[in-house]
């Protein structure tokens, strides 16, 4: 890390959406304000900013982490990916087209959060992770199927005050199908 | 907030150096529970030394047939590993109920063990709280208390211990680990938090600036078969108003070894030696099980909003014991 500017302030250099960004940030900065605010990526929502609804949930080295409880001086050196940078191009991510076909929202403010802790779901189970409502947890037990039950456990840090849950599951249960078959989830989290 | 000072620790020493001896020094690991605390003013640290990426993040097996956890493992980590899920699985299943998805990506082993109680009295900084400022008070004892203690309080403070991952830590007989200025030590997870009495804001063993360096896990044959049940106001993503990590080894029909500790009930994860002791020798049935709660929570003394917690702590050992004796009985 760069040489401090002042005891409350330090320039990080963020990796978002494979993107370098150099600033000086306040220790007391999230990261979520820092997207936000410095860096202009509004795709990232800000909630409850108290860890609760996962609208600004964002993947941090691949892994969903909610950034309103990460400072911004602590990512330096993590590889951030934002809604802004799933998709391929002009491709959309499988579970962005999911949610769109399925209607998994109504005004869209969890939507960002909601994407991105979706595709952390289904490279999580790929990758064999119980869950809360697995019935058995053993390693020899084999991953569980992605049931209706499960997305919504493995979901349930993403708050929708909408309502849109049904369509939710449907969509990151079809987003999951057509990962399996097209292998895109085989690159387990790490 | 305050304005803080941050600095990033890459080895242990370095990080317990670099605290110091500094009262308004913290260790910074996932965050989730100091962040918060520190946005509404609960926590007002000058200084943060981030801890995270300390090489303290591996789960080993230890000679003997246990486990030893580093303290910057994340619960997600944790609960994914291989042989804790077939070791331990109640501590498994324990981690998977708390929280979510992302906040068991961010959260470690260390900060689990050092998270406040989520008393609404104690993140209220308007109010009085014996816990935030002593000698201020507790609000709680005549006001809203339905999911506060029943065993092991007091008169000074009647908050619960948030932590599902210590349930099944305590019921396994985990030791902690720590590293200060003046060399290691340990203590048994059963002794790290300290009776409540009338020094409330006193909470653990750790000696000042002490910085937790993981958990060792004896072996316990026993913990093959067990369970975490968490009961909640919720399907998922709250805190347990009761909960029970418990393993159980029968044999021809008769308990020779229990482990036993209740969560959500006590300032601390409660460890039920007075059941295991009546569970132990005796039949493997709903009788002994029965009798084994109710010797446990002899000493449980209620507040007018929360006595439902005895019965439900009642039900809930027969319930997740019996249904242990039934798997080890097929």
């Amino acid at each position: 890390m760069a040489p401090a500017p002042s005891p409350t302030h330090s320039a990080v250099t963020l990796n978002v959406n494979g993107e370098k960004y150099t600033l000086t940030v306040d220790h007391r900065t999230t990261l979520l304000d820092a997207l936000r605010e410095r860096l202009d990526l509004t795709g990232t929502k800000k909630g409850c900013d108290q860890g609760q609804c996962g609208a600004c949930t964002v993947l941090l080295d691949g892994r969903r982490a909610v950034s309103c409880l990460h400072l911004a001086v602590a990512a330096e050196g993590r590889e951030i990916t934002t809604i802004e940078g799933v998709a391929d191009g002009e491709r959309l991510h499988p579970v962005q087209q999911a949610f769109l076909d399925f209607d998994g929202y109504q005004c869209g403010y969890c939507t960002p959060g909601q994407i991105c802790s979706a595709i952390a779901v289904i490279e999580e189970h790929a990758a064999g992770w119980p869950s809360a409502v697995t019935d058995d947890v053993g390693p020899e037990a084999g991953p569980a199927p992605l049931t209706a039950d499960e997305i919504r456990e493995r979901m349930s840090g993403n708050l929708c005050r909408c309502g849109a849950y049904v369509s939710i599951v449907q969509a990151v249960a079809r987003a999951a199908a057509v990962q399996a078959e097209t292998g895109e989830a085989a690159e387990a989290v790490a | 907030m305050r304005e803080f000072g941050y600095q990033r620790a890459s080895d242990v020493a370095g990080a317990v150096a670099l605290l110091g001896a500094d009262p308004d020094a913290r260790f910074l690991a996932g965050g989730t529970n100091l962040v918060d605390l520190m946005k509404t003013g609960v926590e007002r640290p000058a200084r943060l030394v981030d801890v995270r990426e300390l090489p303290l993040d591996r789960v080993e097996s230890t000679p003997d047939g246990g486990l030893r956890i580093g303290a910057t493992v994340t619960n997600s980590d944790l609960a994914a590993h291989p042989e804790v899920r077939r070791r331990y699985p109640a501590l498994a299943q324990a981690v998977l109920a708390g929280a979510s998805g992302q906040l068991r990506n961010m959260a470690t082993l260390g900060g689990n063990l050092l998270q406040r109680t989520r008393c609404g009295y104690f993140t209220d900084v308007t109010g009085p709280c014996n816990k935030r400022r002593p000698g201020s008070g507790c609000p709680a004892l005549q006001g809203e208390h339905h999911n506060h203690a029943v065993l092991g309080a007091s008169d000074h403070c009647v908050a619960v211990h948030p932590s599902d991952m210590g349930v099944a830590l305590t019921a396994f007989d985990a030791v902690v680990s720590y590293e200060t200025t003046d060399g290691p030590g340990q203590v048994p997870l059963t002794e790290f938090y300290l009776p409540v009495g009338d020094t409330p804001h006193r909470e653990t063993a750790l000696p000042a600036g002490a910085l937790i360096t993981g958990v060792t896990l004896p072996p316990a044959p026993v913990a093959t078969r067990s369970r975490y049940r968490k009961v909640r106001e919720r399907a998922s993503y709250a805190f347990a108003i009761g909960s029970l990590a418990a393993a159980l080894d029968v044999r021809d029909g008769v308990v020779h070894e229990a482990r036993l500790a209740l969560g959500a009930v006590a300032s601390r994860p409660w460890r039920a030696r007075a059941a295991e002791r009546v569970l132990t020798g005796s039949p493997a049935d709903a009788g002994t099980f029965a009798a084994a709660a109710d010797a446990e929570l002899a000493a449980a003394r209620p507040l007018p909003h929360n006595g439902y917690k005895v019965t439900l702590m009642r039900n809930l050992v027969v319930a997740v014991l019996t249904e242990l004796a039934e798997e080890a009985a097929r």
